[in-house]
């Protein structure tokens, strides 16, 4: 089975404001959604929306033909949320943070030395998270979704913080996640330029 | 390739992480766990220099005071119960993660009274000792404040929920689930008190089961609640 997201009619207001009215937009695998606008016109509340962090005020989302709102559950096994915040303690080490997600996600036996190593951050595992720099933390972040092996990404601004080489490697990382089937929405600032199939949504 | 056909992980599962998390957390802070105890023991030995030392008057109000300074010592640790994952936005994460937020909202409230209510309960008897209290008193004292203090962290679970996205929110917490929390300081403090005087208070003992009881079914779905609301 192919994973596929459709989103119908969605108006999202923040406050008194309303961000966007009626959007639409389809994703199928292997493709990535590239959302574009400037400061404030609503491409983080719009990856929060869809994670089901916040509500739509109207239209749904639905994953696999079958609304999100019903299989909330089924929904997020199969996405993984980065954002600007890294979502991970800096008193635990790097190890303990992965293994609070894998056992989040009831995953057992989860290798971490290829992935960390393909981060670079296979030296770090033993020193508190609050010890590394925000790039670094990054990765961390990054190695996370890796790791919760799922089908859909919202990365929201993943290049924040992250040096040349990282910034390529998150190119890197969505072209082989989507060769392999998965899906990409992400919001970001610079034109994130990749060999598989884009879209893209203007707010 | 992906696993499309994952398992949904069962709610056992996502209780333990969290509330495993949270203890590991804990033991790397111990600041967070102390400062509650001292609050507790400053404000407990403070009062007999206020009131009088004399045996009588400490008899009297021990019940009341330690009672009260129990429940001020909780309040006190309950506003940082989703605060740091807030600001961290590990509580993003919690959310949408394939997990009952129910379960992991009790795993996290298990953690706090493990680390909270737990150690107060232990560190009781020291303090009960000073107000003259015999030994059978100070069990009825910690086996209430045991069943009090669970009720409590599962009461400000959804207090905290509530107030998680508002800044400096400690008093709007306080205001929030005192009223939830008074008959249980009632019950408690009178249960004590009626041990001291020879007087059967297992009425009062099984009130606090109950309400703990009551208040692990419940609560758990409305702090979940709370925290889809006003986690913005």
């Amino acid at each position: 089975m192919t994973s596929k997201l459709l989103a119908s009619e969605l108006t999202l207001f923040r406050g008194e404001r309303c961000l966007f009215t009626d959007l639409d937009f389809a994703l199928d695998a292997s493709e990535m959604l590239l959302l574009e606008g400037k400061n404030g016109s609503g491409k983080t509340s719009l990856l929060r929306a869809i994670a089901g962090l916040i509500e739509f005020e109207s239209g749904q989302i639905e994953w696999n033909g079958v609304p999100v709102k019903k299989q909330r559950q089924v929904f997020h096994g199969a996405l993984a949320w980065m954002s600007h915040r890294t979502g991970l303690k800096g008193d635990l080490t790097l190890i303990e943070n992965l293994r609070f997600e894998a056992s989040l996600r009831a995953q057992k036996d989860v290798e971490f030395d290829v992935v960390l190593r393909r981060l670079g951050i296979e030296r770090l595992t033993k020193l508190p998270l609050r010890a590394l720099s925000a790039g670094q933390q990054r990765r961390v972040a990054l190695a996370r979704m890796l790791l919760t092996d799922v089908p859909l990404w919202l990365m929201d601004e993943p290049f924040t913080n992250l040096d040349r080489q990282g910034r390529a490697l998150v190119l890197e990382l969505v072209d082989e996640h989507l060769a392999d089937g998965g899906m990409c929405i992400m919001a970001a600032h610079q034109d994130a330029v990749i060999n598989g199939t884009t879209r893209r949504v203007t707010l | 390739m992906m696993d499309e056909t994952r398992e949904i992980p069962g709610i056992g599962s996502g209780v333990i992480a969290v509330a495993r998390r949270d203890l590991l957390l804990a033991w790397k802070r111990p600041g967070d766990i102390l400062n509650p105890l001292f609050f507790f023991a400053m404000v407990s030995t403070l009062f007999p220099l206020g009131t009088g030392p004399s045996a009588e008057q400490l008899k009297f109000s021990g019940p009341g005071v330690l009672w009260v300074a129990a429940l001020l010592a909780t309040l006190v640790s309950l506003h940082t119960l989703f605060l740091q994952d807030h600001e961290d936005g590990s509580l993003d994460q919690l959310l949408v993660s394939p997990q009952p937020l129910p379960g992991l909202v009790l795993g996290k409230t298990m953690a706090h009274w493990l680390t909270s209510g737990v150690p107060l309960v232990l560190v009781t008897p020291i303090v009960a000792v000073a107000y003259r209290m015999s030994a059978d008193v100070i069990g009825v004292l910690m086996i209430t404040l045991a069943f009090g203090t669970v009720s409590l962290s599962l009461l400000g679970s959804v207090g905290a929920a509530l107030t998680v996205g508002l800044h400096r929110a400690t008093a709007l917490l306080s205001l929030l689930i005192l009223p939830l929390a008074m008959p249980i300081l009632i019950v408690g403090a009178g249960a004590v008190s009626l041990a001291a005087g020879n007087e059967g208070m297992s009425g009062g003992v099984y009130f606090l089961a109950a309400y703990a009881i009551g208040a692990l079914s419940l609560a758990p779905y409305a702090t979940a609640a709370a925290l889809r609301i006003s986690n913005e």
